[in-house]
């Protein structure tokens, strides 16, 4: 067990993570910001301004890249390079090349944003990208790819901790899926256009192969990666059981490989291929549940810091939204279930108790945690960190039990019939009945993004403190040494 | 190679992918709870977070 005599600071390479950690914020109140606004679109239409630039169905890809793959990617570079390093004990393997995934990844994000609101769109979900994006995509993710597995093969401890193997499961999944999925002939070589190189149904299947995936590496997997870290060191005890994490790992990234079919019940692909989705999406409750249950026994002893501790809170809170989640999308994918839920207003809030409550909540207590260390200094305000877990907190409940009456009352409208078997409501008559949800929706939103600015102005000032601090310290080493001097 | 046609039978397949995987699981298990001496060396493992732990906790 290697011990370390240079400062952390100096060891490892921090300044990378710096970057991504603060970018992680950047991409958090834009993206949330335009998540609200479409939200608000929704509820008063005249918003979208007859502008095609501003509409809804451009907006939306730019809130779901700049939150999915902005903050949330931004936050996994971040953190990743973090525990890499201190649970290596080593260096990154190379500055220049981490610092090419900081500048190609943020290009990504700004690039795809330009690309959606001009109106350029692959119209797949969560990889809207067109092909010339996809293929900075790439290389970014190689680039990412060298640098970690190479920092592994570095190390100084002998085993590599369980963190890593979630993260490496996440940019290996990420990979493979990002180039099948977007396996495409361009229309030549100078137009943004490409045709896919599946059709029909296999290639709404490579889709949600993609897409569900997406949501079981990217926003599953590597946050877990986080929560083996962060949640250990913030509550300053090791993990439950390292031995359940071994099996949560393995379980977790063999069943959702299988899963992504249950997107596409009652069409046409076969229905054995969506009941298999849906039978492994049950399955997969129990490595889910076996993994919340080792992150919250984590504090078991300790649980008084769940009133102490308002960042610990973020965590458990995260983890807890994570059970509920993960229990809400097996029975979602049971095809009856299915029935009622498809294509409404629940999905959207299903995925958003997981993005809000989970995704973002364990990054925001990760990033409380890391980023005082990462500029050697304390917290600049506890009671912020509060303020912003009650807003966060609040806007989650608004947003997701706005949309479970949303969308129950859409699924229930929409199979109404009267006594002759017609149709008892129109299309329009569901939308109409939506509006009292929509604008209790964007209120949730609003509230999870002001608890957003209310943690990015407590993280300026700890910033800025730490640049006092160090200020402060140079300057009384320097009249020291002129003391000495004298 | 007329036995690849053995493969493409779902029949043949389907049975086959659940051994394998079965048994794969199976034997991840009694790997990690197996013997109590390999229990004791994964369990110490759980420190490792706590292992570079450097003047830096000023929380």
């Amino acid at each position: 067990m290697a011990a370390t005599t240079l400062a952390p600071a100096e060891q490892y390479n921090f300044d990378i993570v710096k970057k991504f950690a603060v970018m992680a914020l950047v991409w958090a109140v834009v993206g949330m910001s335009v998540g609200v606004y479409i939200a608000s679109e929704l509820a008063w239409p005249f918003l979208n301004f007859d502008s095609p630039y501003i509409s809804f169905g451009r907006l939306r890809p730019v809130h779901t890249g700049a939150v999915i793959f902005g903050f949330g990617g931004s936050a996994l570079f971040a953190t990743s390079y973090y525990v890499v390093q201190r649970t290596c004990q080593a260096r990154l393997i190379s500055d220049g090349m981490a610092s090419f995934t900081f500048w190609g990844w943020q290009s990504v994000i700004v690039l795809a944003a330009l690309s959606y609101v001009s109106g350029y769109s692959q119209g797949r979900e969560y990889a809207e990208m067109e092909w010339p994006i996809d293929i900075l995509i790439e290389v970014v993710w190689v680039a990412y790819l060298i640098v970690y597995v190479g920092t592994i093969m570095r190390r100084k401890q002998p085993h590599i901790y369980v963190a890593n193997w979630f993260y490496l499961s996440f940019i290996l999944a990420t990979a493979l899926l990002h180039t099948f999925n977007n396996l495409a002939v361009p229309v030549d070589l100078f137009s943004m256009k490409s045709y896919s190189l599946f059709s029909g149904t296999q290639d709404a299947m490579t889709q949600w192969w993609y897409g569900h995936n997406a949501v079981g590496f990217f926003l599953t997997a590597a946050f877990l990666g986080m929560m083996y870290y962060f949640v250990p060191k913030q509550a300053g005890r090791p993990i439950y059981s390292y031995r359940l994490s071994i099996v949560h790992f393995w379980a977790l990234g063999f069943m959702y490989m299988w899963v992504g079919a249950h997107h596409l019940h009652w069409t046409a692909l076969p229905d054995w291929t969506s009941t298999l989705a849906a039978t492994f999406s049950i399955l997969l409750l129990m490595p889910s549940w076996g993994g919340m249950i080792n992150g919250i026994m984590t504090l078991s002893g300790a649980w008084d810091k769940l009133r102490t501790d308002p960042v610990m809170r973020f965590m458990i809170v995260a983890l807890s939204f994570y059970g509920m989640s993960t229990f809400e999308g097996p029975m979602m994918s049971l095809k009856e279930v299915n029935a009622l839920s498809h294509y409404t207003d629940w999905t959207v809030g299903h995925v958003h108790s997981g993005a809000l409550g989970w995704v973002a909540m364990i990054s925001f207590g990760s990033l409380y945690h890391m980023i005082p260390r990462l500029w050697d200094t304390r917290l600049y305000s506890a009671r912020l960190v509060e303020v912003h877990f009650w807003l966060a907190t609040i806007g989650i409940l608004l947003y997701i039990i706005a949309m479970w009456i949303s969308g129950i009352t859409q699924g229930l409208m929409w199979r109404a019939t009267d006594e002759f078997g017609n149709l008892q409501y129109s299309f329009v008559e569901s939308v109409a009945a939506m509006i009292p949800f929509y604008i209790m929706r964007a209120v949730g939103g609003a509230f999870f993004l002001t608890g957003t600015v209310v943690m990015v102005y407590n993280i300026y000032m700890t910033i800025r403190q730490a640049g006092q601090e160090e200020a402060a310290l140079e300057a009384k080493l320097a009249a020291k040494m002129a003391n000495a001097g004298a | 190679m007329e036995w690849l046609d053995w493969f493409s039978r779902p029949e043949n397949t389907k049975p086959l992918a659940l051994l394998i995987f079965f048994v794969t699981f199976v034997g991840i298990v009694l790997y990690v709870y197996g013997s109590k001496k390999r229990s004791k060396r994964l369990e110490s493992y759980k420190d490792i977070p706590f292992q570079d732990d450097a003047p830096d906790n000023k929380d």
